[in-house]
């Protein structure tokens, strides 16, 4: 009798629970709070790839991808309560969208065994995998994205840019301060004036900032901010006729979000990019019929096809290739997030992977390997044009100076393997 | 002139500038304090609520579209009709009022007498509530608001101080409009409170509830008035704010940035709020110009609160505030 009923109540258990599938991602999404208008994209665009896979690949390498979400408020107490809790579903790999999270998920994760996928954020000196085992940032980091916008500069002044002055105004924090070593290291380098503009959170009050941009005529204005930050930040850069083709701004400050409370006069804003923009590509068809259209979408689908869906669909992209890496490397397609780590270890992006898989030219290509977690460091300028109503790249990939960010890279996980006692070493 | 007192002097008035912008998001507090003893945490959600509200007026939105079109697989989002700024205000309002009286009736009625901690409490719960009520009416989107106020700098001020200093002081012109609006709001909400019935009504039920009911007032109607008022005072302060940056969720933010001016100018002041504004404007603007980049930068969130500390050691009830005096 108590087999009988120990059998019922196993079946009942298993028919209530919903099917398990075997590659689980987690999707520490923000679709609430201040930073919603920017989590709520990028979130879409992560999950309805994997919906995509899921519908019309039927998963990946034959298993099918489960997606948990999770919803942080970009709130980096709750970002570690969602890790706490989705961990044991089996998650494969963590992409936190949030450096304040990123930070405090980097010990965490390391201990368990899981990966950590920091796309252009995070700490930058993650970038050396003999220090950060589990934890990637290619295919750019903050330091790339100072380097490549002072390239960009320097490119516009026919290569000197000595005595120039370039302000930086960046928003008050672990994530806006990422870039002043790098910038210092360049000024040093090239010769230009560096001023330090830090706002506080959230960003709302600019005045004093702008005032003294006014005062003291900067040739060009970098931005590291994030929500309403960038907004204002535009809106008060137009104010004080600042000329828009000079301000530029970190990949975190150039969706469309970031210009619309402007209006036309933010046209020819610039923001830097690691991957392409627009829905001219065929995987936006297959997204469209098997995702969108089949009522399948994570959000509401409108947001195909903007800066921060293209970057959460991209980050997708680039672990479902880390997947199928690790299942050619281990042999079997049901991988832990042990072999995922490997995959991500021995991720190689080319032009004809990304055309194979309908995006053509997307973005940069770039080999991850034990020493170097971060990619190539490749990037490029887009430019806002308020007519078409859309961000426009306006330069090839170009990469970061990896003579000033090398030695930075290496200093500072250095620093971090001394404090943690970690050997190191690929 | 040195350069450096030219430039203080363009800092001093951006900072009396700001500060009445501070002032604008403080009176909405002091509104439902006075009158109810209240501290509402509401405030700047409240702003933030009437902003989308009328940008979704305003640009003809589906309320709940996302919800609708997902229960009922349509595709709705628009309505197809764009209202006039001034309309879509005075529409927005009567959904403010409609705000106010369900607070009051669903709410604020059943915790008369209660603990005013008891009250603060249900306020914050009323935040939360209304953040995402707001989300799931009108989307977490960044919603343009374009009600026709010139934003960007003044040129006569611009032309005339060159003309004085050699250096042409920067004034934004939205702040210009926002000073005027906030001096005609304050000069209103200070007659109607004195010379009228119910402003009257409503400075003797903050005095004394239980007297106020005993001569025959109506608490309900004074609650339902204050908080319409508040919510008035909210638009207004949303329509300030969210033409600068856009109306979005960081917008209930603000009201971090009048504590400090509550603190300063006192929680039961009409013109307390408005001088504590413009000394937390200036002071943090200044302390920053002056101060600043010698520490890094980024003083005028710390600062102001700083300032409100060292008045508050002086006049507990802050500047304009009325002295709580409890005899045994």
């Amino acid at each position: 009798m108590k087999m009988k009923l120990l059998t019922a109540a196993a079946a009942a258990v298993m028919a209530a629970a919903p099917a398990l599938a075997d590659l689980v991602i987690v999707d520490t999404s923000y679709r609430t709070g201040p930073y919603a208008a920017n989590g709520i994209p990028f979130s879409d665009g992560y999950q309805d790839y994997f919906t995509l896979l899921n519908e019309r690949d039927g998963g990946i390498g034959g298993e099918m991808v489960r997606i948990v979400e999770c919803e942080t408020g970009y709130n980096t107490e709750k970002g570690v309560e969602c890790y706490e809790a989705t961990k044991g579903e089996g998650a494969l790999v963590y992409q936190p969208l949030s450096t304040g999270i990123t930070y405090q998920l980097i010990p965490k994760a390391t201990a368990d065994g899981i990966p950590l996928h920091t796309m252009g954020y995070g700490r930058t000196s993650a970038k050396n995998g003999g220090v950060f085992n589990w934890v990637f940032n290619y295919p750019a980091n903050y330091w790339d994205g100072a380097s490549l916008a002072v390239t960009h500069i320097a490119d516009q002044n026919g290569g000197d840019i000595a005595g120039k002055k370039i302000a930086l105004v960046y928003h008050n924090s672990a994530y806006g301060k990422e870039p002043i070593r790098t910038l210092e290291g360049l000024a040093e380098k090239h010769g230009f004036e560096l001023s330090l503009l830090p706002v506080d959170h959230p960003g709302q009050e600019q005045k004093s900032q702008w005032l003294q941009i006014r005062r003291e005529k900067p040739d060009y204005v970098l931005m590291w901010g994030w929500g309403v930050m960038n907004q204002v930040a535009i809106q008060e850069a137009v104010n004080i006729r600042f000329p828009m083709e000079n301000f530029i701004g970190i990949w975190w400050s150039g969706s469309e979000n970031d210009v619309k409370a402007a209006g036309d006069k933010a046209n020819g804003y610039k923001a830097l990019t690691f991957h392409n923009l627009g829905s001219d590509y065929p995987v936006y068809a297959d997204i469209q019929q098997h995702v969108v259209g089949a009522g399948k979408a994570a959000g509401a689908g409108d947001q195909v096809g903007t800066v921060l869906y293209n970057r959460g669909m991209y980050a997708a992209m680039l672990a479902s290739e880390a997947i199928k890496t690790a299942q050619e490397m281990s042999g079997t397609s049901d991988i832990t997030s042990a072999q995922m780590r490997d995959g991500m270890e021995n991720l190689e992006i080319t032009e004809a992977k990304m055309a194979a898989i309908g995006l053509p030219n997307f973005g940069p290509e770039f080999k991850v390997s034990c020493e170097n977690h971060g990619g190539n460091g490749f990037g490029a300028v887009s430019q806002w044009n308020a007519e078409a109503g859309s961000f426009e790249l306006i330069t090839e990939y170009y990469q970061s100076d990896q003579d000033v960010i090398g030695p930075l890279v290496d200093e500072d996980s250095a620093a971090f393997a001394a404090e943690n006692g970690i050997e190191g070493g690929c | 002139m040195p350069e450096q007192l030219v430039f203080a002097m363009e800092v001093f008035l951006n900072g009396l500038m700001a500060g009445v912008l501070y002032a604008l998001v403080a009176l909405g507090f002091v509104l439902i304090y006075k009158a109810s003893g209240i501290f509402n945490y509401a405030q700047g959600v409240m702003a933030l609520f009437a902003a989308l509200t009328l940008v979704g007026i305003m640009e003809g939105q589906v309320p709940f579209a996302h919800l609708i079109n997902a229960m009922f697989g349509t595709e709705i989002h628009h309505f197809g009709w764009h209202v006039p700024a001034l309309l879509a205000i005075l529409l927005t309002m009567v959904v403010m009022v409609g705000l106010a009286w369900l607070v009051n009736t669903i709410i604020f009625k059943h915790l008369v007498n209660q603990e005013p901690i008891i009250l603060f409490m249900a306020t914050i719960g009323l935040a939360y509530f209304l953040e995402g009520f707001g989300d799931i009416m009108w989307g977490a989107d960044i919603k343009k608001l374009d009600v026709g106020l010139p934003q960007g700098i003044n040129e006569a001020i611009d032309e005339v101080t060159y003309g004085i200093f050699d250096y042409g002081f920067f004034i934004d012109n939205l702040d210009i409009v926002a000073t005027v609006v906030a001096a005609a709001l304050v000069f209103t909400l200070i007659i109607f409170a004195q010379y009228t019935k119910q402003g009257r009504a409503m400075r003797a039920v903050a005095d004394d509830h239980q007297a106020a009911l005993s001569v025959g007032i109506s608490l309900n109607f004074i609650w339902v008035m204050v908080w319409s008022l508040a919510g008035f005072v909210a638009l207004v302060a949303g329509i300030m704010w969210g033409t600068k940056s856009g109306v979005q969720f960081s917008l209930s933010l603000i009201a971090l940035k009048a504590l400090p001016v509550l603190m300063l100018g006192g929680f039961t002041s009409i013109p307390g709020a408005i001088v504590g504004g413009l000394i937390i404007g200036v002071g943090e603007k200044l302390f920053e110009f002056a101060i600043g980049p010698m520490v890094g930068g980024a003083t005028e969130n710390w600062f102001a609160y700083v300032l409100a500390l060292v008045f508050l050691v002086f006049r507990p009830q802050g500047l304009f505030g009325e002295k709580i005096i409890e005899r045994v």
